[in-house]
């Protein structure tokens, strides 16, 4: 549709001698929503913002950002959006009213301009009152609030936020989440990615679930747990029968066990809810296998993702379960990290 | 609010390009002054060149100079160490960009609607205000401890413009190794790397005529001896240089120098800009 504000097709974008970081994407997103892109680490979500954002022109197929091609004309989508990467990308010794002041004159504003418009983003995002204290005075939270702010100054039609809550604690965490809510009912599109589902089912009208560059699935939050169909059955079984209770619940419900390790169960989709649950518990039997538990529950976006990708997403209070949460550069090449 | 897109209002390409090396040059010298302890460490650097020089080795290398060092090793010396340190200068644009770089700034001034060259200009810029004031310093504390120019105020004054714009010149040298090699710690030894040989191999330090036959050639004539010879031969005049060198030709031959390394680096520097993702 011509009034998506964001279209993709067939986007592929390859690096020097890895696989395709994008493999032939296409997607929509329809202005004023906030639209997630949700995937484990490798799965190109940071590759597909820079792209959208003109850091790195695409191999093939076609990225239109607000009706602009983002090859034909970069400088034009340049002046649509705004952009806050991974780090907070803000001056340590400069003030927080310094460095949005800064990013607004490089959007052409007027020294008047920028400083008006600063103050009122500063405002927005809760920071007026340290607004001129250096940065390095800052918390993690507020840095990453600052660097929202500097993205915002250009009053951009869309805001690309690349993982905008990485390594922050919960609290900061859920202060981000209800500013990005607020950002949307002034009718900003805003496009994220996240490796975390709470954060997807939370913020965004539509998500995609992007995994190797591909798009395994796309729609609202309840869709896309439709899709898994019914229930989904979790078996909990001791360290030691794992394996035996896997293969034993091999083809129960039509479909293959996984095993979500981190919480320490056996997790299975159940189309036919309780009869699948008999099915299972008969098999176990069979197998010797007593479990610990057993629970028959909707599925939550953490059984979407599993299914659809055969990785265990992250959570965001990950009780130290985290490791890659840092997001650090280097992972981003090792997608079979993010699968534990 | 409306999304409305922000066009540059009647503005020219031009206009709004010079406004974003202003505004980046304005911020990387607000830096500079809100981290005076790397002032003062930077500019500490050749005040202990000049006093090491002077007291460690100047009665060595007294004996080989011309006469028309007035018996100083600190004439001969200041004008060969501010053609060192001027190229030093940019040293700052290597590491303040490799700095940038990791810490996601360049790809925020990337997706920016400015003019890209305006990064790197803005950032050779500050180094050059720098330049000025560490040149500055250092000829502050060798009139302290008794150099002299032997040309008056005019040719001091001249002898520091052409330092700052060799100096000026190789900060885009600078500008590429500092995007190409990326991180912080790498960025100073690459500079070491460039800077020393170049000056320790000129006549910066002493008369080339001394070092052996093999690496005259090259001394004798490679940019940084090329630029000593120009300061030196303004604030010392023509006694001070070389047989067959004149002051006019080294100075043209420094600027052209300038002129070449800036016209071949900073297309370089700005190509990698464009391409360069943190």
């Amino acid at each position: 549709m011509d009034d998506d504000i964001v279209q993709l097709e067939n986007l592929v974008k390859a690096f020097k001698g890895e696989v395709r970081a994008l493999d032939g994407l296409s997607l929509t997103v329809p202005p004023g929503s906030v639209y997630s892109l949700l995937g484990p680490n490798g799965a190109g979500k940071t590759t597909l913002i820079r792209v959208l954002s003109t850091l790195l022109p695409p191999d093939q197929g076609l990225a239109r950002v607000a009706g602009v091609d983002v090859r034909a004309d970069p400088a034009g989508v340049r002046a649509r959006i705004g952009l806050a990467g991974q780090s907070a990308a803000v001056d340590e010794v400069l003030t927080g009213r310094e460095n949005v002041e800064l990013v607004g004159r490089l959007y052409g504003l007027s020294r008047r301009q920028a400083r008006q418009r600063a103050g009122e983003v500063l405002e927005r995002i809760r920071l007026a009152e340290v607004a001129d204290r250096q940065v390095r005075t800052y918390s993690g939270g507020m840095r990453r609030r600052l660097d929202l702010a500097a993205s915002l100054v250009g009053r951009p039609q869309v805001l690309f936020l690349d993982e905008p809550t990485a390594g922050l604690d919960p609290a900061s965490r859920r202060d981000l989440w209800a500013l990005l809510g607020d950002l949307v009912d002034t009718g900003t599109t805003v496009l994220l990615t996240t490796q975390y589902l709470e954060e997807a089912d939370r913020l965004a009208d539509r998500i995609a679930v992007i995994d190797h560059g591909r798009l395994v699935s796309e729609g609202t939050g309840d869709e896309l747990k439709d899709r898994v169909g019914g229930s989904v059955l979790a078996v909990t079984v001791p360290e030691v029968d794992r394996d035996r209770a896997l293969r034993a619940l091999r083809g129960v419900g039509g479909q293959d066990p996984t095993d979500d390790r981190h919480h320490g169960k056996v997790v299975l989709p159940a189309p036919d809810g309780a009869r699948t649950l008999t099915e299972a518990l008969r098999r176990l039997d069979a197998a010797d296998v007593t479990p610990e538990d057993v629970a028959l529950h909707k599925p939550t976006l953490d059984d979407v993702f599993l299914a659809l990708t055969g990785q265990l997403a992250t959570t965001p209070n990950g009780n130290g379960h985290d490791p890659w949460g840092g997001a650090d550069r280097r992972s981003r090449h090792h997608p079979e990290r993010a699968a534990r | 609010m409306n999304a409305t897109t922000i066009a540059p209002a009647g503005q020219g390409w031009l206009a709004r390009a010079l406004g974003d090396i202003a505004v980046i040059t304005r911020r990387n010298l607000l830096r500079t002054l809100r981290l005076p302890e790397v002032l003062v460490l930077s500019a500490s650097m050749p005040v202990i060149f000049i006093l090491m020089f002077t007291y460690v080795f100047g009665g060595a290398i007294q004996g080989a100079l011309p006469p028309a060092a007035a018996g100083r090793y600190v004439n001969w010396l200041i004008p060969g160490l501010l053609a060192q340190f001027a190229l030093f200068g940019g040293s700052g644009t290597a590491s303040g960009l490799a700095e940038d770089l990791s810490n996601g700034v360049i790809d925020r001034f990337r997706s920016l609607p400015m003019a890209g060259a305006a990064v790197l200009a803005g950032r050779t810029l500050s180094d050059l205000a720098r330049s000025a004031v560490t040149l500055t310093l250092m000829v502050a504390v060798g009139v302290g401890i008794g150099f002299r120019p032997q040309t008056g105020l005019g040719g001091l004054l001249s002898a520091l413009a052409v330092g700052l714009l060799f100096g000026y010149a190789w900060s885009w040298v600078m500008a590429l190794l500092g995007l190409a090699v990326r991180t912080a710690e790498a960025v100073q030894a690459a500079v070491y790397l460039v800077v020393f040989p170049l000056a320790f191999t000129s006549s910066v330090f002493v008369p080339t005529q001394t070092m052996p036959g093999w690496l005259q050639p090259f001394a004798g004539n490679q940019p940084v001896t090329v630029a000593t010879n120009a300061l030196r031969g303004l604030v010392l005049g023509q006694g001070a240089l070389p047989p067959g060198r004149t002051v006019a030709g080294q100075v043209a031959l420094a600027l052209l120098w300038a002129a070449a390394i800036t016209a071949v680096f900073a297309p370089l520097a700005v190509r990698t800009y464009r391409r360069t993702v943190s």
